[in-house]
């Protein structure tokens, strides 16, 4: 019964975040909210690729890219089309995933540093062909990306019209990223816990004894780069209809690293954790914003410019972080034992010289 | 004991490193429901012979049949599959993931939900994954270690974490479970019990190839012995011929 009711309270409170928030800090919050959902999906899909499968990506923002200019040329002016976004968003994931695979292929062989240095070329390389595939046929737009992207519509109602007047469409936004966002979460969930969930496990821990016992070491990774990568194709299609302009700006080596930051700062493969690391890391940054006006206020005088001190901070309390809580904020239950193994290890010996007496 | 058919035939396998030949033309047949050793000094090209076997290496040349098929270069997990299980010299279990959810992997290669049945988990799926769970806690209490189903599997001690392993081979259902010096760091308590999982197993109509430096407990449970060095094979058969080998005794003693 307290479980059923910590849920609908959690609920309630996600159905009427968006309304406190605009009340407290106003609409630009709201906007904040929308894209730490955003993130949150994103981060889940890395989540499986680095968490589940112990695969180091750093060039995640790629598939996002993917599946946003998928969403942004099948849905502008661009080439004047205008195809549905319950059509785009899976094909967008689809196309991701296969995009996933295509990164995948090359890399089965690599393993950590050699692995992540081969990921992060991959997400440059998908970034400059965007920026330069302008000329001679302009594909992508270029630097300028492309503009007038069409909106989410659910029926003839799009998502960028507030709803009677009255509801912001920041709102409706909200919603349908959360939505989405829970979704996500719960496929992570239902996967972590599979057959396919354990043997990315067990490549992580060991890929020449999962290899060993019968997993089919290329398939299954290549399985959670290409769902991994649906995940970001998704988001990257919800991205392009959200904000009606994509360019290549967007997707750079810095979203990638942060993305990471998420997976890792929460606690790497607990899906509970991730969802907390992308939300605070897309939240605090925006709320540094504050500290100058706060200074003013309170002060009258601005002592440290936040504008150059916001990144500053933020890496300062990420190493804070890291050092305090090494498994990240929120980590897995077995993480968690796995940190504090050498303790109970210890435990464990002396049980061993105990049965021995016996 | 009854000899049954011929499980495994390995014919004239070599296998070069460089310019060292760790295999050459090593030939042998194993058969149905035997406990077939393989002893030798360092360096002699047990594990090499067993990489071969588990599809970690590909023979140079020469080749191997499992039931009549031929195996030699099929990638590992082909060879978990055709029915070769291994565990390996120096412990290699998935050391984050709990006891039973170690056997757990070991069920893959015998089940098949894949995406769509992990995120609908449909009934066949939810039947599946019982049936894994109920397989595994079952080699757990068969191996002697299911109290520690929910531990760590870094945390076991040593002699449950070279137990598991055989756990998690035997989850593979394999028609030959191959062991690298399961007996490496156990005391003579240990070592004992070990031989009689062994016996228990072998009765359960499974055959065993197995490396293993502890003498006693070779010629103790073996029925057929080869022993290998320099890559070579330099003798075959029960354990007190082999043991009256003049090759044999020189190999291990030294000799003029």
């Amino acid at each position: 019964m307290t479980k059923v009711l910590k849920w609908a309270l959690l609920a309630s409170i996600l159905a009427i975040l968006p309304f406190l928030t605009d009340f407290a800090f106003g609409k630009t919050w709201v906007r904040i909210l929308d894209f730490a959902l955003l993130y949150a999906m994103l981060a889940l899909g890395l989540n499986i690729v680095v968490g589940f499968a112990g695969l180091l990506d750093l060039g995640y923002v790629a598939f996002f890219a993917v599946g946003a200019y998928f969403y942004a040329l099948l849905a502008s002016p661009h080439f004047g089309l205008h195809l549905p976004f319950w059509l785009l968003l899976p094909a967008g994931a689809f196309v991701a995933g296969l995009f996933g695979v295509l990164l995948g292929a090359p890399t089965l062989r690599l393993r950590g540093d050699y692995l992540a240095i081969v990921t992060l070329g991959f997400g440059e390389i998908i970034r400059i062909f965007l920026n330069n595939l302008n000329a001679p046929y302009n594909i992508t737009g270029g630097p300028q990306g492309i503009n007038l992207i069409d909106p989410i519509k659910l029926g003839s109602f799009a998502l960028n019209h507030p709803v009677g007047g009255s509801i912001p469409s920041v709102y409706n936004y909200y919603y349908l990223f959360l939505i989405l966002a829970l979704l996500a979460a719960f496929v992570s969930k239902r996967l972590q816990y599979s057959r396919i969930g354990r043997a990315w496990v067990a490549i992580r821990e060991d890929e020449i004894a999962a290899e060993a016992m019968g997993i089919n070491t290329r398939n299954t990774k290549l399985l959670a780069f290409a769902m991994g990568a649906s995940f970001g194709g998704l988001s990257g299609g919800l991205f392009a209809g959200f904000e009606g302009f994509v360019s290549p700006e967007s997707f750079t080596l810095m979203e990638s690293i942060m993305i990471l930051c998420m997976v890792v700062l929460g606690g790497m493969g607990h899906v509970r954790g991730v969802i907390l690391g992308a939300i605070l890391l897309s939240i605090v940054p925006e709320a540094l914003r504050y500290v100058g006006p706060l200074q003013e206020s309170l002060f009258g005088k601005v002592y440290a410019d936040p504008s150059s001190l916001r990144m500053l901070i933020f890496g300062l309390a990420l190493i804070l972080v890291m050092l305090l809580r090494p498994a990240g904020l929120w980590p897995s239950p077995t993480r968690k034992r796995e940190l504090s193994a050498q303790g109970e290890t210890a435990k464990h010996e002396n049980d061993g010289v105990y049965d021995a007496g016996r | 004991m009854m000899q049954g058919a011929k499980l495994l035939e390995v014919e004239h396998v070599s296998k070069n490193f460089g310019g060292l030949a760790a295999l050459s033309n090593v030939s042998l047949t194993i058969c149905q429901g035997e406990i077939y050793a393989l002893i030798g000094p360092n360096g002699a090209g047990k594990t090499t012979l067993f990489n071969v076997l588990t599809g970690i290496c590909r023979p140079d040349s020469g080749n191997f049949r499992l039931n009549g098929v031929e195996m030699g270069g099929k990638k590992p997990s082909a060879m978990a599959e055709a029915g070769i299980a291994r565990t390996f010299q120096n412990i290699r279990l998935f050391s984050n993931m709990s006891a039973i959810e170690n056997v757990m992997v070991g069920r893959h290669c015998r089940t098949k939900a894949g995406i769509l049945g992990a995120i609908f988990k449909d009934r066949a799926t939810r039947a599946e994954e019982k049936s894994i769970r109920e397989k595994a806690a079952h080699l757990l209490e068969y191996t002697g270690i299911a109290r520690h189903a929910h531990m760590l599997a870094r945390n076991l001690s040593y002699g449950d974490q070279r137990r598991l392993e055989i756990a998690r081979a035997l989850a593979t259902e394999p028609l030959l479970l191959a062991l690298d010096e399961p007996a490496a760091g156990m005391n003579h308590s240990e070592t004992d019990s070990l031989g009689t999982l062994l016996e228990a197993i072998r009765a359960d109509g499974i055959t065993i190839l197995l490396i293993e430096h502890d003498v006693k407990l070779v010629m103790g449970i073996c029925d057929r012995l080869a022993v290998l060095n320099f890559g070579e094979k330099i003798a075959e058969g029960t354990p007190t011929e082999v043991g009256k080998n003049p090759h044999v005794i020189e190999a291990y003693l030294g000799g003029s």
